[in-house]
């Protein structure tokens, strides 16, 4: 009866550590899986512990290749969707002007499409254009997908910015061009921020756009998803394990920093 | 940006008004025409492609062959109504999953909130590939999940309804849903935590004051309030879930295919562009639809 009125008390708390547990189980098994020596080409059953694939973790022709190439394709796709979208998080933001609404629902639509007929459509122009696809029509994907994101995000912050505190820069005479770098930037920049990680996560994650504007080129996604045709290396859960633990820590950092920051503002 | 701090400020008021109503022209100008280039003009060239007709070594001409159109849709609505079922199914599951969680965050981790925020968005950051892969040893035939459902005879009922087939959980619907509601869970949990996060907590505090009992304060205050969240975090789920062909791909068989994978095989590798174009036209027209019409429904303006 008491553990019944404990679990009634808690249900909420129960609920949610087992959406937890839900959403980290995949995790945890990629990371059990990356000690695993299987018999064939496939790593989907636990054979015996072994360390080898973290000892050799490019010993797989190709896939630190295609890591490489989307670490590359992720950077350029953040620097390029955050400097555009930045910009147009701004514009929409500070300024009245018209068309307003036009832009924002070219903005939004992206977001409220399903990906694969953004894919589509991509494709039929490059196909109708005669582009060679590769490195490049990956990267126009790409920051056209994240731009919209980018924008989102900083649009949040720019939004619950107290106008004021520029005009009292001002006041104080500042320059627009110091007032930009000392008070707006400063204050925009955790949201520039948090649109660069989302567009660099989106970018370095995308499959479904990938897959269709890529041609031959081979992300890292695109490595993965042939694996799964052709026999997993044991290595794929190495990098797995690895992403997670770098974006744990890079994600925990951010916080922390945001934490301390927050704290010191209070006091 | 240049634009606006290199502007002097002691330039004569009518000079300067004129140059900064330019201002935010220049600065929409090349995010702007990014997405005309790369995002409007393709469906231009999509809606071409699929009234033309030919083949590929005669090469395709716009014919207006709207026939294509209901011939594919009349070949794969199963595809359809199966990508429908199946994403709605994993966006109510998301919602009744993510929501104990986003609430648990919001109210209860305390100070557990950030390591339990982390755990949430760190699986982004994480190829959302491998951890579908992951699910394949998870669900794998002898395992210890298909071990557990078939010891507490809920394999005997998800067989009978269909979801499961011969006491397997992989290739099935089952499979299908399952992967589908664990890659869009984050998609759902955070934009409900943003919105739970803002409720003020006295609000909580008067409804017990006026002896509303939790149930009922959760009933008339926080899930009204939260509905933003909600919105916004079915339709994140529902419309990537829609269109998606990789879970479908690779924890499903043959019959769980969904409307992506005819779309990605039609354009891939069968090259029958103008059936695909139809196809993915369809795909976005029932999904336009079906979000306006909820978004009006429940009445939420500011979604973005």
């Amino acid at each position: 009866m008491a553990l019944l009125k404990w679990l009634r008390r808690n249900l909420v708390v129960i609920a949610g550590l087992a959406t937890l547990a839900y959403l980290i189980l995949p995790n945890v098994v990629v990371m059990v899986f990356s000690f695993n020596k299987p018999n064939g080409r496939f790593n989907y059953s636990w054979t015996r512990f072994s360390t080898d694939a973290w000892k050799d973790p490019c010993g797989v022709a190709d896939m630190c290749g295609s890591l490489s190439l989307s670490l590359q394709i992720a950077l350029w796709a953040t620097i390029g969707a955050t400097a555009l979208g930045t910009m147009i998080a701004f514009a929409l933001v500070r300024y009245r002007f018209r068309a307003r609404g036009a832009i924002n629902s070219l903005i939004f639509l992206p977001m409220a499409m399903p990906e694969v007929v953004m894919a589509a459509s991509l494709l039929t122009l490059f196909l109708n254009m005669g582009a060679k696809l590769g490195f490049w029509t990956i990267l126009i994907a790409h920051i056209m997908f994240c731009l919209s994101f980018v924008v989102t995000a900083v649009k949040a912050r720019v939004m619950s910015m107290d106008p004021r505190l520029e005009e009292a820069a001002r006041d104080l005479y500042a320059g627009p061009a110091q007032t930009f770098l000392r008070v707006t930037l400063p204050i925009a920049l955790p949201g520039i921020a948090a649109g660069a990680l989302l567009a660099f996560a989106l970018s370095f994650d995308d499959f479904i756009i990938t897959n269709f504007n890529a041609g031959s080129t081979v992300t890292f996604p695109m490595f993965v998803w042939g694996s799964a045709q052709r026999g997993t290396p044991v290595q794929i859960n190495v990098i797995g394990t690895a992403m997670f633990i770098i974006a744990v820590v890079v994600v925990a950092a951010g916080q922390f920093i945001a934490n301390r920051r927050n704290n010191s503002a209070k006091a | 940006m240049t634009a606006l701090a290199e502007a002097p400020a002691e330039l004569p008021v009518r000079k300067t008004s004129a140059r900064k109503r330019l201002v935010p022209y220049w600065l929409l100008l090349p995010g702007i025409l990014w997405l005309i280039v790369f995002f409007a003009l393709p469906m231009v060239y999509q809606a071409s492609t699929s009234v033309q007709t030919g083949s590929l070594e005669k090469g395709f001409q716009v014919t207006w062959h709207f026939q294509t159109y209901w011939d594919a849709f009349k070949e794969y609505y199963p595809q359809f109504v199966r990508s429908l079922l199946y994403a709605g199914t994993a966006t109510v599951l998301c919602l009744l999953l993510g929501y104990p969680l986003a609430y648990l965050i919001a109210f209860k981790a305390g100070r557990w909130r950030n390591l339990v925020l982390v755990l949430v968005i760190a699986p982004f950051f994480t190829s959302f590939l491998i951890r579908t892969l992951a699910w394949k040893t998870i669900l794998a035939d002898g395992g210890p999940v298909v071990h557990a459902l078939g010891s507490l005879h809920v394999l005997d009922v998800t067989n009978w309804l269909g979801w499961t087939e011969g006491n397997r959980v992989l290739a099935t619907p089952m499979a299908v849903v399952c992967g589908l509601t664990y890659n869009f869970l984050p998609f759902m949990i955070l934009p409900l935590y943003t919105s739970l996060e803002r409720i003020d907590s006295r609000l909580h505090e008067a409804a017990g004051d006026l002896y509303a009992t939790p149930a009922t304060t959760f009933r008339k205050v926080t899930f009204p309030l939260s509905m933003p969240g909600v919105v916004s975090g079915t339709l994140l789920t529902f419309i990537p879930a829609s269109g998606d062909y990789v879970n479908a791909e690779l924890l499903g068989s043959t019959d769980q295919k969904m409307v992506g994978n005819v779309i990605q095989s039609q354009f891939l590798r069968v090259l029958d562009y103008p059936t695909a174009a139809a196809l993915s036209f369809i795909l976005m027209a029932i999904v336009l639809v079906m979000v306006t019409v909820y978004i009006r429904r429940a009445g939420t303006e500011d979604l973005v």
